[in-house]
């Protein structure tokens, strides 16, 4: 299958915003409507459009790793990071904060084992989408 | 911290299968699984000392508070179901290590398989119904992986049937959960039960029906068992241990936490279903397994059978019934996995587990036949051995109430049993082999024999050890049917607080 030019020279420039809007979804998820899992299902959408206008081997090298090695290494992350709860001596998956530079007036920088879940989330989500995409994709 | 004991059981799978994920193109990766599975089961058994001695522990995950956040709960049911689960998932494992193909290897069957075992785990301690939903879920894709690894014809027509069923099954339980969080409000199990029974409407019924049809197709309970035998009988010899072993009895579990727990505003009606529904079922599953001619359809067909016994214990609800139906479940997940890890070494060495195509195993392997004949004298109900004991109280608790039919059919059933097994002894271990070759252990080199081999000894010696001394046993399950029957303790522990205001009030 050959794919148009049109499709591959705009693929040049949505990769790049997809990923980038997949990594926003993921941090603004804290608060508001977003997190893990869209993110996860946005950033993969970038590649499978990479895999559509260059070919599964091509997406396959531009991801380095394998993507059921992404998805069970989100799933080692995210599991670690409710566990991480027991160090803290509460129960797993209690949400754990540190803020950094925190002054009177000011929270500063808030840092959570929350963030680590669900970048977690975001690489199971990821990399189980595209071992399916290219799979599917690989077979027809 | 004794909450941690809670998800300790959950956790060490999931970590054992990003590791031997990691590690799968070498050999760790199987040795990793073994070591995951028995520090799994040590988790389990901790698990279990510290019920059996201070009673029902409960972890609210997140620390969000009981009837909101999810709640992992162990009463000693659950946690004597962990220690099963723990067992048969150390002997599977160590039993992978000869029977899964390097190449099933290297696709992930270890992560797959802690995955499962993972899903299983968490199915038996959760305190929350649409938690539950989640880990069918865990289990359903997980075990979907399983059947269909290694990609054969068969497996994926069988891998079809088992997942459109399974999904079926699943549609109930979620609009079940659904119509039952309408009417009460609340999901966590033990704010269900005491609830539900405020709720003065038809509708619980009706509910309860639909989780009646979702987990019978999980447990393959008579008629809608059509799945099992369709299915059981293709992937590898591992994976169909631990699917028969654990599998079915996950949604008997369910069945019997929700009808002891939740649905009990309507005893008469539900549970007279459930009874004709499990004679229905032992019947069936043994007049099916006669049908049969091959070693792994015979034993999936009894799957069928046996999980009968175990409604039959449920729908009796009187408290010798359900101390039958826990030791019931604990005696036939060791004795079911057994049948079929020696399934798998009889087709390694006779070539087949078609009955017309093998045999002379008695003569070549006798230690092997011994061993096929502990577990499955031990499923017929032979004394001394664990299976005689679970069918005895089983038997006796339907004569004290004079269910004289019921017993009866549970006593044949067992007769016919044994027809179907000296079927298998006679063709596979008795007659001559057809192409004239005496099959023996020794063909296997010993680094291949030892994994296949202590697996199966063990779990027989295991068999032979209830049998022999069933009152510890015994003295487990009536603990846990008398925190099944009165669910007090099993409520206050998860609820704390709100449960003692609302009993003042």
């Amino acid at each position: 299958m050959r794919s148009s030019l049109i499709v591959q020279a705009a693929t040049r420039l949505l990769v790049g915003l997809l990923l980038l809007f997949s990594i926003w979804m993921l941090l603004r998820g804290h608060n508001e409507p977003g997190g893990g899992f869209i993110g996860g299902l946005v950033g993969s959408t970038g590649f499978i459009l990479y895999a559509i206008a260059h070919g599964c081997r091509a997406a396959r090298e531009a991801l380095r790793i394998e993507p059921q090695t992404i998805a069970v290494l989100g799933l080692g992350i995210a599991l670690a990071a409710g566990a991480f709860a027991y160090l803290a001596g509460e129960q797993l998956f209690t949400g754990q904060w540190l803020f950094l530079g925190r002054t009177e007036e000011n929270y500063g920088v808030p840092l959570s084992n929350i963030l680590v879940f669900d970048i977690g989330v975001y690489l199971v989500v990821m990399g189980s989408v595209l071992t399916l995409v290219l799979a599917l994709e690989e077979e027809v | 911290m004794t909450t941690w004991l809670l998800p300790l059981p959950l956790i060490l799978p999931f970590a054992t299968a990003v590791l031997a994920f990691l590690f799968r193109r070498n050999r760790e990766g199987r040795w990793i699984s073994v070591f995951g599975s028995g520090a799994t089961l040590i988790a389990g058994l901790i698990l279990f000392r510290e019920v059996w001695m201070n009673g029902p522990i409960a972890a609210q995950m997140g620390e969000w508070p009981a009837p909101f956040g999810i709640t992992l709960v162990a009463d000693t049911l659950s946690a004597v179901m962990v220690v099963i689960t723990g067992i048969t998932g150390l002997a599977v494992s160590i039993y992978a290590v000869t029977d899964v193909t390097d190449e099933m290897e290297e696709l992930g069957y270890h992560a797959i398989f802690q995955v499962l075992i993972a899903g299983v785990t968490g199915a038996f301690l959760t305190g929350d119904l649409f938690n539950l939903y989640v880990w069918f879920e865990v289990m359903l894709i997980s075990s979907f992986g399983m059947l269909i690894l290694g990609g054969k014809r068969v497996q994926l027509d069988a891998g079809i049937k088992y997942v459109t069923l399974n999904l079926i099954s699943t549609i109930l339980f979620l609009s079940g959960i659904g119509l039952l969080y309408g009417t009460t409000g609340t999901l966590n199990l033990a704010d269900l039960s005491r609830v539900v029974p405020t709720v003065d409407d038809g509708l619980i019924t009706i509910i309860a029906m639909m989780f009646m049809v979702g987990f019978g197709v999980k447990a393959a309970v008579f008629p809608l068992f059509f799945w099992l035998p369709a299915s059981y009988h293709t992937p590898s010899f591992a994976v169909s241990a631990v699917f028969a072993g654990l599998l079915t009895k996950v949604g008997v579990y369910a069945m019997v936490r929700m009808f002891t727990l939740v649905f009990t505003q309507d005893v008469a009606f539900t549970h007279t279903i459930l009874l004709w529904v499990a004679c229905a079922t032992m019947v069936t599953g043994v007049l099916g397994a006669a049908a049969q001619t091959d070693f792994r359809r015979i034993l999936s067909f009894h799957i069928v059978s046996q999980i009968g016994y175990m409604i039959l214990g449920l729908a009796l609800m009187t408290p010798l019934a359900i101390v039958g139906a826990v030791f019931y479940l604990v005696h036939h997940i060791i004795v079911k996995a057994n049948l079929f890890l020696v399934a798998g070494v009889a087709n390694r060495i006779a070539g087949g587990t078609e009955l017309g195509r093998i045999g002379s195993l008695y003569k070549g392997a006798p230690l092997l036949a011994f061993l096929f004949l502990v577990p499955a004298f031990s499923l017929a109900g032979f004394p001394p051995l664990s299976g005689f004991w679970a069918k005895y109280v089983l038997v006796k608790a339907s004569m004290d109430i004079e269910m004289w039919l019921v017993a009866g059919i549970a006593l044949a059933v067992g007769l016919m049993t044994i027809y179907s097994m000296t079927k298998i002894w006679g063709q596979a271990f008795w007659k001559p082999h057809p192409s004239g070759i005496v099959p023996k252990l020794t063909d296997m080199p010993s680094h291949e024999r030892a994994p296949l081999m202590i697996p199966i000894i063990a779990l027989a010696a295991m068999t032979v050890l209830i049998g022999l001394f069933p009152q510890p046993f015994v003295a487990i399950a009536e603990r846990a049917a008398a925190e099944l029957l009165d669910p007090t303790v099993y409520v206050t522990t998860v609820l704390g607080e709100i449960a003692e205001e609302a009993a003042d009030q």
